[in-house]
């Protein structure tokens, strides 16, 4: 004999209910989160040190968490820029979730910061499956990784609000073939900007700065197509408020 | 990876579901996996076997439904398989505005439940 349950119910629904709490609650204190996604050696952390530092020059309360496997190195170099950092280390963990930021931001996130990057484990697999409450996703691309890779990790690219291309300063070097890696990009991800950037040189640090402030203040981020949402059995696209970022 | 992960927040809804019930165990977890949700079913149910171990849900079977990708094209309405890697522009019309009809679902459908045997 059995008996059957009807559950009907999306298995990181615990996960999405805590970051939708985290979104509305650090929304009230004005703060935006930005979740950045990318492979190991994509250039995330330099990328961000220069973000930080033109954030802290004009006066904008920021912070970052950085998430990695081991060592604290990444928050060294981040802490450079005077921004407040954490570094959480996941002992092994391929990716965030939510309740464990949550668990990170509390009493150690200062209560008027505007911006906070969280750098999410180097992996552009797992991450791209959980919402951490973020309000924008970018998920990041070096020149070195080669065109193909938004087809290789649809998930991570078609998830995402913005990309940023990086080490863009030595995309002719390596014969990086620009109109193919957007004809990727869009394949999967209809509509969703592009910025390409170089840590090195600075080049589409501003541009990058002036989008995020952007978000910080209210405007409208790009919905992916790839973000219908499945609730009890049946796609919502058109997404209410308390939707995960992630599935926006 | 995250399969894991993906397993073993199966593992607790299904317990929390057999102990809300006073079941004995759980005979079976019925599952939807889309094609575009990320998780891979033959990992998913590898990791089903590690996480399930030592709990109320260590005999049951994890039954997976694979969901195909479909897409509908919001500029003249024709439906088609979005495919892997996934091609989100209409194979009709070369346009972009797709709606997602299929493929992101990562879902628990049903939990069967053992009957105490008291």
């Amino acid at each position: 004999m059995c008996r059957v349950i009807d559950v009907r119910q999306a298995v990181l629904a615990r996960n999405d209910a805590l970051a939708g709490a985290l979104r509305k609650e650090l929304a009230s204190r004005r703060t935006t989160v930005v979740n950045l996604l990318s492979s190991p050696g994509s250039g995330k952390t330099a990328l961000l040190e220069r973000v930080l530092a033109a954030l802290v020059e004009r006066g904008v309360p920021v912070a970052a968490l950085t998430a990695d496997l081991a060592t604290e190195n990444d928050a060294r170099r981040l802490a450079r820029s005077g921004a407040p950092v954490k570094q959480v280390l996941t002992g092994g963990l391929c990716h965030l979730e939510a309740a464990q930021l949550r668990g990170h931001l509390r009493g150690w996130l200062p209560a008027d910061t505007r911006v906070l990057f969280v750098e999410n484990v180097g992996n552009l697999v797992c991450p791209a499956a959980y919402d951490l409450g973020e309000t924008l996703r970018v998920t990041l691309m070096s020149v070195t990784e080669g065109e193909d890779k938004p087809l290789k990790y649809p998930m991570a690219f078609g998830l995402a609000h913005l990309v940023v291309l990086t080490k863009n300063d030595i995309a002719d070097a390596v014969d990086f073939d620009r109109p193919a890696f957007t004809g990727n990009v869009v394949r999967v991800n209809p509509g969703v900007g592009i910025v390409p950037t170089s840590a090195r040189t600075g080049a589409g640090v501003d541009g990058l700065v002036e989008r995020i402030l952007a978000v910080a203040e209210g405007a409208a981020v790009h919905r992916p197509v790839m973000a219908g949402r499945v609730r009890e059995g049946r796609l919502l696209q058109d997404a209410p408020d308390d939707v995960p970022a992630g599935q926006r | 990876m995250h399969e894991l992960s993906i397993a073993t927040a199966i593992v607790e809804r299904a317990t929390e579901l057999a102990r809300r019930h006073d079941a004995a165990g759980v005979e079976a977890v019925r599952v939807r996996v889309g094609e575009m949700s990320g998780v891979v079913p033959d990992a998913l149910r590898f990791s089903f076997e590690v996480a399930r171990e030592g709990t109320v849900v260590e005999a049951a079977r994890l039954v997976v439904e694979e969901v195909p990708a479909r897409a509908r094209c919001a500029a003249c309405e024709k439906e088609f398989a979005v495919g892997t890697p996934p091609f989100l522009w209409c194979p009709h019309c070369d346009s972009p505005t797709t709606r997602l009809l299929s493929g992101r679902e990562l879902e628990i459908t049903v939990i069967e439940l053992a009957e105490a045997t008291a």
